[in-house]
């Protein structure tokens, strides 16, 4: 058994001890994967009761160094110093009880487990439930964040389980608490009120490490910003000083390219028509769909904004196929598709592709060019049911040229490609089979700048050649920026689609956080809908 | 009423080998490790107990070194399934292809023996206890012992902090890792537990059901006790009762046997198979109910 | 820890097709081990215990004779282990291969040359029907495979050895439980001369080349493949998995059912309980020893085949028991799964020396 503070109790003479120490700083991280240098040569210095943005955009390394400052992965080279004293955290374990805490993008908790279990489990001793409830209840009161510590994870919206994230970090007295992009997951206004509580939380004392590549929230919460490019820093500056665009100078190295402009033209006639569709969902914790509406023409974008959960999952499934729907409810050019399974409609001209990239979009294991082949029309690629090998692999070329997709050649595994690649992959192959519909799902979801430009802007050419494109994401910037018109899922609800030019950030919010009931907010998406 | 005492009893020695197998298979499933290997393990559990009566050691001792070569057969597949990432289906196959093997390479020489019957001195106590007596003095301590094991298994996975950690981990050792959990270590422990117990299983069927040691002796036990876990739907109460349901099978076929003479007492011998085959059936038509239950990251590999 | 595993930038194909000659060899060493245990010297024990069956041509045939059920099963299984469905259940598919091809060879058996095809073709239907059972429940009611097949195992050894001692015991066969000697035109013609090895090889053979063409070059056979790699991504084709499952269980019944019916058309000559020697087991180490490729599951049924003949002579020869050569094939097994995960994942040093203070704590 390692001792309870084998990574804690680490002291050193030799550096110069001057008051105040700083909570965190690392000199020199380097960490090496296997096919790329994730950190490199990496300082960073944390004052107590600092507010600190790590700013970089995907794949810049911000994930990694957290790793490493929270015992998941172990530098190659490097120190990490913690209120003056060398550290080397091995283990989650060793990391907090250092007294480093952490709230993750993707939530460490356990649906199946109650709120008060699932804190239970992260603390030290075997603590009571009832007292530990009534500790729940003091520190969701003193930084605003109400839970109930009985209700099961299962059942709660993405936004209560940050809270549940939250205090449980806070019930370990964090001197650094670690939030990994939190916002991604919230509306505008829940933003603000997590805003509210880390100022309080650092005006206590606690220091704060804020991941995002959202700049304008950084400028607004942080004091202090490291910025990463490729695994190395680039600039440390103060936000408050800075502009959006001289911070994203330093985080892509260049100035920020726009989405060119399209050859905009009215859009057509209705393409693709989701009429009153309702569908439970296959998942115990899953949102099922109440009576979702929606009608895309020819040459224009619906994006469908929301917070994850409620209802996203269950909606590309029903348009691509996956699950079919009671008949008459989906229908592309007056056909109905809705008993049709994915292959049946994609030869009709509706195509999908899901974020999730790695086993579903792609099939990682498999070489490139049969991953061209998941979808591609049977009379192109196949003669007397046999693979016409030459033509598939032309196919697979196609799509690496035309969309830059950087990969080591067509025999290699989609798994092998970064993020980026295998996204414009799997987007470029979509678009050559000519779809006339495509629903895709949070298209630029980890994925660089560069990538997420080319792939924006091959949506936006697909839309000017008359499909009809439906973009489903839980960046509200992102659907701002390509979207002709918006609609909100919440509660597997869907509400009206507006157009872009009259969509209202907070108005958006709340419909986002399923207050649809509210008078003010009906009236305002009645109003929306009108025009 | 006299006469359903020895079916009983019998119904309740026949549930014993598939309590430990099942019990242990399920905690490793709870930890979400899919351990196949229950038949090989129950095979080495069986020569290696038997072997060490044949040794002269008493029924403690051999149940002891029974319990002992499960687990110490588990290991290697803990160390496949868990240190290295494997197909944990495939490593469970090889696991019962390699027990099975191994126990009929050790078991050679003892083969068509069979043990003198020796009531133990514990059971004859127990024999005396008034009312309850007539029952406990026929089962062999080994019987009492899976009770114990019963209520170990309830109380841990639903009273204590380890066992709600155990859980945790089967549901997502990821989350489990990032909390602070040695998702490896756990996951060992809970597959050796149960090897342990599929070994304890083997030995009970040569030591105290059959009393004997042939090839086949175990005849898919292992298996059925894999189902039994699923039938039970991953929880301890029902995985107990449907051992003794099963075991009350096993004895209303061998009565059925006797009785019926007109059926072939082949088909008489396939309906434990053919019940198996049946409750799996039933229980898997709810697949939402099973969604539900089955432990989340059960079957897949975890690396830190 | 100084030495850390970590996963390829890609899976090695160096290393995919040399794991099964590292797990080869790891095995050997276990072996002499075992030898040496047993106080015999290690080396040379190996060398006879491995060289022996190959002596002469006669066990030449033999090996072929062993592999050919081995490669047959294996290639079957091996396109349902591609699509991702757990066919444990051949041996029992073999043993109704059996029953259908023996019943034939006993009502018609002198009927004429046909009766031998005849004879394979029910009895590869006999396996297909007994597989059909769990792909039907898998497919009907989302019942687990793994575990409908293996009951069914149990079931179909009853079913024989209820036939076996009931209707088809011999009356002339001083009530041993065996059926009467099929009949010259129900068996299978030998190959080459003055062995046992008969046609069975041949369509073992071509049962792998037919395989290899079906999974690697038809769009149905990349269908079951990529359901097998990746099932979110077959949902997401529109592959649906359901017809995966079928023609996975479907193949593999009809390929043991065939092997079967080599069993009793072939060394057998009669129906015996014990018709099948374990190779719808065995026959998936040689599944996955052969990489679930065709073209190394020949190689595969040929070493696992080698390994049941020297268990056989181990026991003639060197007075060990013969489920030596079971216990090499299981070993075989867990080493080939060890060694697989050196294609996806390398072994490397790292630096991680405690600091001074930390191991005073």
């Amino acid at each position: 058994m390692a001792g309870p503070e084998a990574g804690a109790r680490t002291t050193r003479d030799d550096g110069p001890i001057l008051p105040p120490p700083l909570r965190l700083e690392l000199r020199g991280i380097r960490k090496v994967y296997p096919a790329v240098v994730a950190n490199d040569g990496v300082d960073l210095a944390v004052a107590p009761g600092e507010i600190h943005a790590i700013v970089g955009e995907n794949g810049a390394g911000k994930s990694t160094l957290m790793k490493v400052i929270y015992g998941m992965a172990r530098p190659d080279a490097g120190e990490m110093l913690w209120n003056g004293r060398e550290v080397r955290p091995r283990t989650p374990a060793e990391a907090q009880r250092m007294g480093v805490g952490m709230v993750f993008q993707h939530f460490a908790l356990f649906d199946t487990l109650t709120v008060a279990e699932n804190i239970a489990l992260a603390l030290p001793g075997r603590p009571k439930l009832e007292p530990l409830s009534r500790r729940i209840a003091e520190v969701a009161g003193r930084y605003g964040l109400p839970v109930d510590p009985r209700r099961r994870i299962g059942s709660m919206s993405v936004g209560e389980r940050q809270r549940v994230e939250i205090i449980r970090a806070l019930l370990q007295d964090p001197g650094l608490l670690i939030m990994d992009e939190p916002t991604s997951v919230l509306t505008p206004q829940a933003v603000e009120s997590l805003f509210v509580t880390l100022r309080r939380l650092a005006a206590d004392g606690c220091s704060i490490l804020y991941i995002s590549h959202k700049l304008e929230e950084v400028r607004a919460l942080c004091s202090k910003a490291t910025i990463l490019r490729a695994g190395r820093v680039t600039g440390v500056c103060d936000p408050r000083a800075e502009t959006a665009a001289s911070m994203a100078r330093m985080m892509i190295g260049a100035d920020l390219k726009a989405l060119r402009p399209a050859a905009r033209q009215a859009p057509g006639a209705p393409l693709l028509v989701i009429d009153r569709l309702s569908a439970p969902s296959p998942d115990p914790f899953g949102t099922a769909l109440h009576e979702v509406s929606l009608t895309v023409r020819a040459g224009e974008i619906v994006g469908v904004a929301g917070v994850s959960g409620n209802g996203q999952a269950e909606l590309m499934d029903a348009l691509s196929g996956e699950r079919t729907s009671p008949p008459g409810t989906i229908r592309l050019d007056g056909r109905d598709l809705a008993r049709m399974g994915p292959r049946a409609r994609r030869r009709l001209g509706l195509s999908s592709a899901p974020e999730d990239r790695l086993g579903r979009s792609a099939a990682p294991d498999l070489p490139l060019h049969e991953n061209a082949l998941l979808t591609a029309r049977a009379a192109q690629t196949t003669a007397w049911g046999f693979l016409r090998r030459a033509k598939i692999r032309a196919a697979a070329r196609r799509i690496v040229e035309e969309f830059g997709v950087r990969a080591g050649g067509l025999d290699a595994p989609a798994g092998s490609l970064s993020g980026g690649n295998l996204q414009k992959f799997v987007i470029g192959r979509e678009i050559l089979n000519a779809p006339r519909a495509l629903v895709v799902t949070q298209p630029t979801w980890g994925v660089d700048v560069g990538a997420a430009l080319t792939i924006r802007q091959a949506l936006a050419e697909l839309r000017d050649r008359g499909a009809a494109v439906v973009v489903i994401s839980e960046e509200l910037d992102e659907l701002m920026e390509i979207s002709d018109r918006i609609a909100v899922i919440a509660g597997g609800r869907l509400t009206p689609a507006i157009p872009r030019a009259q969509c209202d950030r907070d108005a958006i919010g709340l419909a986002m956080s399923g207050r649809l009931d509210t008078p003010a907010a009906e009236q305002e998406t009645a109003d929306a809908a009108a025009h | 009423m006299p006469d359903l005492l020895p079916i009983l009893v019998a119904a309740l020695v026949a549930g014993t080998p598939l309590v430990y197998a099942a019990l242990g298979e399920l905690v490793a499933e709870r930890a979400g490790v899919i351990n196949l290997g229950v038949e090989g393990m129950m095979v080495v559990g069986a020569v290696v107990g038997f072997a060490a009566m044949m040794g002269g050691a008493g029924w403690p001792a051999a149940a002891l070194a029974a319990a002992a070569a499960g687990a110490a057969l588990a290991l290697p597949f803990a160390a496949l399934a868990v240190s290295l990432g494997a197909n944990q289906i495939a490593a469970g196959l090889a696991l019962t292809i390699f027990g099975t093997s191994l126990g009929s390479y050790i078991g050679k020489p003892y083969v068509g023996m069979a043990l003198a019957p020796a009531p133990s001195a514990l059971q004859q106590a127990a024999g005396q206890i008034p009312g309850l007596g007539v029952v406990l003095g026929q089962l062999h301590p080994l019987v009492w012992l899976s009770w114990a094991v019963f209520g170990g298994v309830w109380w841990f996975l639903y009273r204590a902090r380890a066992g709600l950690v155990l859980r945790a981990v089967g549901e997502s050792p990821a989350s489990a890792w990032a909390i602070g959990h040695p998702v490896g270590r756990i996951r060992y422990a809970a597959v050796l537990f149960g090897g342990a117990m599929a070994g304890l299983a083997g030995a009970f069927v040569s030591v105290v059901y059959t009393a004997l040691w042939t090839e086949g002796l175990i005849a898919g036990r292992g298996w059925i006790a894999v189902a039994l876990v699923v039938f039970a739907t991953w929880r301890p109460g029902r995985c107990f009762a449907g051992a003794y349901l099963f075991g009350g099978a096993t004895i209303a076929q061998l009565f059925g046997q006797t009785a019926l003479a007109a059926v072939p007492s082949e088909l008489m011998s396939a309906l434990p198979y053919l019940a198996t085959v049946v409750v799996l059936v039933v229980i898997s038509r709810d697949e939402a109910r099973l969604r539900l239950h089955v432990p989340a990251s059960l079957g897949k590999p975890f690396s830190a | 820890m100084p030495l850390r595993i970590e996963r390829r930038p890609r899976p090695s194909r160096a290393m995919s097709w040399a794991s099964p000659l590292i797990a080869a060899a790891l095995t050997a060493a276990v072996a002499m081990i075992l030898f040496a245990l047993d106080g015999r010297e290690p080396v040379s024990t190996l060398w006879i215990f491995l060289t022996t069956p190959l002596a002469d041509l006669y066990g030449f045939g033999e090996l072929l004779l062993k592999a050919a059920p081995l490669i047959l099963i294996g290639v079957g299984l091996a396109i349902g282990f591609r699509a991702g469905v757990w066919n444990i259940g051949a041996e029992g598919q073999l043993v109704l291969g059996v029953i259908f091809g023996g019943w034939l060879a006993l009502e018609f058996g002198g009927a004429g040359p046909w009766v031998m095809p005849a004879m394979l073709l029910a009895g590869g239907i006999g396996g297909a029907l007994w597989a059909a059972v769990p792909a039907l429940l898998r497919t009907r009611f989302n019942a687990s495979e793994i575990l409908t097949s293996l009951m069914l195992n149990y079931c179909a050894q009853l079913w024989l050895a209820y036939l076996v001692f009931g209707p088809w015991r011999d009356p002339a066969g001083f009530n041993f439980p065996q059926s009467a000697p099929l009949h010259p035109d129900a068996l299978l013609p030998i190959v080459i001369e003055n062995t046992r090895a008969n046609i069975e090889i041949v369509i073992a053979v071509a049962a792998a080349l037919v395989a290899w063409i079906f999974i690697e070059r038809t769009h149905l056979g990349f269908q079951l493949r990529v359901t097998g790699a990746a099932p979110g991504a077959a949902r997401y084709a529109g592959f649906p998995v359901r017809r995966a499952v079928w023609i996975g269980m479907l193949t593999g019944g009809f390929a043991a059912g065939v092997a079967g019916v080599g069993e009793i058309a072939g060394p057998l000559g009669q129906i015996f309980p014990t018709a099948s020697a374990g190779y719808g087991y065995a026959a998936i180490i040689v599944a996955f020893l052969g990489r679930l490729h065709p073209a190394g599951i020949v190689p595969a049924g040929l070493l696992l085949a080698l390994l049941a003949i020297a268990g056989d002579y181990a026991q003639m020869m060197l007075g060990m028991p013969s489920s030596i050569g079971g216990l090499f094939q299981g070993t075989l097994l867990f080493f080939l799964l060890a060694a697989d995960v050196l294609t996806t994942w390398r072994i490397r040093r790292v630096e991680d020396a405690p600091l001074p203070a930390t191991e005073a704590a």
